[in-house]
Order: C-alpha cells, then structure tokens, then sequence
C-alpha cells in the first residue's frame, strides 16, 4: 500500500528533516507515528501527502511514486486519501454539511451523489442531525468528526491523521479513536502521529518511532515508549 | 470542466465581488477611469487617423508640362511618369480646365480672366498620386528630371507638419493608454490578492482535498474579467451620449471642407467593442497575475 524507499528530506534551510527511511506498510493496516517534537515526524506525514517533496528516494502510494509525480497530478494522489489535522482545517464560512461536500465538490461529484454521501458519512461519525449547524457551533470534538467525514467522503484507500486528538480533552480523544478504529475496520489504512500516550498504550497497533529523522522503533502491537 | 461546475465557479467570483466591497469599488473606479481615457483617445485617434487618410489621398504631384510640348512629346512623358515605380495614377488636366477651376475658384474677380481664353498663359498638367503618399517627394524628385517638365509642385511642407502632428497625437494616445492599463492592471491584481489572501485557509484546504489548479483559478478568472467587464460600461455610455451630442452639434463640418468627423456608427459599435476587451483583458491578467503565486502552495 505504502512504500518507502531510502527516503531523504532536506529542506531549503539545510534542515535535515529525514533521513534514510525505509518503511512498507500494508493495506488495511493501522499505524502509529510516534516519537519526540521535531524528530522528523511532521515531515513524515507531509511527505505521505506529497505536502513536501523528498529530495532523494521513492514513496510508493497506490503504485504511484510520490517522488516523480509531475505537479499537477498532486490533486488526483490527493482524492485518493484523506487528512485530518490537529486544528481541524474546516472552513468557517460553510455549515457542517457543505464542510464535507466540498470535497465532492471538488471532484465534480453530482448534487444527487453528493447529498447521499455525504449524510452517509456524517452518519458514520454521528453528526447527522448536526448537518446544517456551522463550526463555531459544535464541539472541538464535533469539529474532527466533521473532519474525519470529509476526509474520507471520497472513499480514499489510506487515511492520514496528524496528531488528530492534540487539542482535544481525554474523553472526546476516545471517541475520535473509536470512530478512527470503526473507518480502519472498513478497510482503510490509518497513519496517524500522535503524542498520546494512553491511546497508544491502549489500543494496540503498529508503532513506529521516528528519532533524528529516522525509524529507531518499529513494532506490530507496540507501545508508545516515550515517558510523556 | 462539467456546467454544474461552471454555474459554481461563476457564483463564488461574484460572490467575491461582493465580499471584497470597497476593493471592487477601487478596482472597478480604477478600470473606469482608465476606460474613458483610452476611449476617448481612441474616438481621437480613429477621427486623426480618418483625417490623415483623407489628406494622404489629396496628396499629389503637379507636374507643370513645359508649354513647347507637342501631344506627342506630352504621350511620351506620360508613359515615362506611368513607367516609374511607385506611381499610383496619372491625371492629365489641359490648360483649359486649369483655367476653368482657376476662374471658379476666384469667383467674381475671377471673371478678368476670361480675357486670357484665347491665350492661355497656363500649363498643360500632369496630377500624379504615389501608391505610398510617404514617397511623394521621391516621385517628385524623378519627375522633375524628365523631358518636357516645366516644374512639378507639392505640398510638401504642410504635408509633412501634419503627418508628424497625426502621428504625435498616435504615440502620445497609445503611450498613455498602455501606462493607464497598467496602472489598472495592478489595481485589479491587488484586488484578488486580497480575495486570495482572505481564501488561502480555503484554497489550502481545497488543495488537500484533491482541486486542480484550474478548479481553484476559476472563481478568480470570473472575478476578474466581471471587475474588468463593470468598469467598461460607465465609459462607453458616457462616450457613446457625448460623442453622439458632440456630433449632432458639430454635423460633419470641422470648418475644413476636406476634412469630416466620423459618424457615430459604426464607431461607437467599435468602441464599445474595444473597451469591453480592454476591461475583460486587463480583468483577466491582474487576476491570473495574483492567482499564479499563491498556487504555489
């Protein structure tokens, strides 16, 4: 599902972000990125999603190599996988229902088509009847299940989390997980960074560590291994 | 692109336009602005140039033949000037029409020279006009060396003054035209920025979600050209009514029987049609200015 290669990432500034990571990860699996402030694990994610170009090695998404992809193709890797962030990433101006359209939107997707699917993913993180209210009317947890629903109204094949529970208190962190694990039951890889101790300790998964921009740790079942 | 998508891209311009308020109104003023400017000098230059091209027609050679000429000799110099490179036509007016126009054109005090009927002190002539009016004095030049020529005339000084004078007030038109473009280009660019500035969460997370560059350029493109497009219109409606009042007051005459104003139509129609793709042009550019660096993202 996700292949890299002796991947090398060295930012402009002659940051060393990444340095010589080899990782496959199958399909279905779910993954925890873990590992200290800056120790490359942002840059990890951002290179999942071709935020950032590698400057040496191959990333293979879906048989696509992320390293050689032209510009413009970036859009078509993108709507075959979903991201969730820290802050949400929602726009203000659009209720919760248009939140997730526009992703469909975006892909020329019909009215009908939309309509359907997308109170079927609201459904599926328990928002349905909060479609019509805005973002400054709901919950921070409300606010990543809206979140999550858009990222993955486009069916993609591979969900990428990047820290998706940071700002959100210990009970809503659980449901967020919860409905995390219910979406990677359906078939979809999570790859998910995270600072969260308990959950990681907690349910079980794949743990990789990133440290000085390689992978010190890799783990079936790990645990999180870092005192906070 | 699918017409649903269309119908949505042309909504957020105009929607933009409304969210931005007083930038739009900058920008349109601005298009404006330049507008009646570029129309004006535009409506100036197509009556110059309409003027020029009326004199360049009058543009002429005389060519005074020499009085001991037979009808021969005048034939073989006339085949001589046909034979020079450059010419467009050759006019033989006999001395006896000379005479008339010269009578005519003195009026009453022109009937004293009815006496010289018998001996017409005047020339045969030649009127030879040049294929390029530039190269009147050239052709002028040649003809003079020829057998059986007098002298030949042209109004060469004047001609020259005037041309320089058309072709002045041109560079000057078009030079304040292009700065005025620029100046609104810039304006509009401006504009989106800020559009583009107030959007970039959304044009970031559009982007993350998997929109093409052109999905996301489209809405811009409208803004653009509908900013460009509104700033034409109070421009050609004060142009058309003032031209058109200026006109009917004016009639054709300009006090120089050989030289008319153009009439409104087709004109006006021209003008329209020129500052509606000015306005478009410069809409389009400042937006896709603006649009090309934020993509980058």
């Amino acid at each position: 599902m996700i292949s890299m290669k002796e991947v090398w990432k060295k930012y402009p500034n002659g940051v060393m972000a990444v340095n010589g990571i080899d990782i496959e990860i199958e399909k279905g699996e779910f993954v925890y990125v873990v590992g200290p402030s800056g120790a490359g694990k942002s840059t990890f994610i951002k290179l999942m999603y071709r935020e950032e170009k590698p400057t040496r090695g191959d990333i293979l998404i879906g048989g696509k190599n992320l390293a050689k992809i032209k510009e413009r193709q970036i859009p078509l890797i993108r709507r075959n996988m979903g991201v969730i962030f820290q802050d949400f990433k929602l726009l203000p101006s659009l209720s919760v229902y248009e939140n997730v359209a526009f992703a469909m939107e975006v892909i020329e997707e019909s009215k009908a088509n939309i309509r359907r699917r997308v109170m079927n993913v609201l459904e599926i993180v328990g928002l349905k009847n909060k479609a019509r209210f805005y973002p400054h009317e709901i919950s921070g947890g409300e606010q990543q299940r809206v979140s999550i629903a858009r990222a993955i109204v486009n069916n993609p094949s591979v969900l990428i989390a990047d820290e998706p529970t940071g700002n959100l208190d210990p009970d809503t962190s659980w449901e967020i997980m919860n409905i995390l694990e219910d979406i990677n039951n359906r078939g979809t890889t999570i790859v998910m960074a995270t600072h969260n101790k308990e959950i990681v300790n907690t349910i079980r998964k794949r743990v990789i560590a990133i440290e000085g921009g390689r992978i010190v740790r890799d783990e079936a079942k790990g645990d999180y291994g870092y005192e906070k | 692109m699918k017409s649903r998508t269309l119908v949505r891209h042309v909504k957020e311009g105009g929607k933009n336009l409304i969210r931005n308020g007083w930038m739009t109104f900058a920008s349109i003023s601005a298009v404006t602005v330049m507008l009646l400017v570029v129309g004006a000098f535009l409506l100036l230059i197509m009556n110059v140039n309409h003027f020029a091209t009326s004199l360049e027609e009058d543009v002429e050679v005389r060519v005074f033949i020499d009085l001991i000429a037979t009808e021969e000799n005048q034939d073989e110099l006339y085949s001589q000037i046909e034979s020079i490179e450059g010419v467009d036509s050759i006019q033989f007016v006999p001395k006896d029409e000379g005479l008339d126009s010269l009578i005519a054109s003195l009026g009453e005090q022109g009937d004293i020279f009815e006496t010289l009927r018998d001996e017409n002190p005047l020339n045969d002539v030649f009127v030879v006009q040049a294929e390029n009016p530039a190269e009147t004095e050239i052709l002028a030049n040649e003809i003079v060396d020829l057998p059986y020529v007098d002298t030949v005339e042209y109004g060469r000084d004047i001609f020259e003054q005037l041309f320089a004078a058309t072709d002045f007030v041109r560079n000057v038109g078009l030079a304040l035209i292009l700065g005025l473009m620029f100046t609104a280009m810039f304006l509009i660019a401006n504009t989106i920025k800020l559009t583009i500035i107030a959007r970039k969460r959304e044009i970031q997370i559009m982007k993350l979600v998997g929109a093409t560059n052109g999905f996301i350029r489209w809405p811009f493109f409208v803004e653009g050209l509908l900013l460009g497009v509104l700033g034409a219109i109070i421009p050609i409606v004060i142009l058309s009514y003032s031209y058109r009042s200026f006109y009917g007051s004016m009639g054709e005459q300009t006090g120089l029987d050989f030289f008319t104003f153009l009439t409104p139509n087709p004109i006006l129609m021209q003008m329209t049609g020129l500052l509606l793709a000015i306005g478009a042009f410069v809409g389009v550019w400042g937006s896709m200015m603006s649009v090309r660096k934020f993509l980058k993202i």
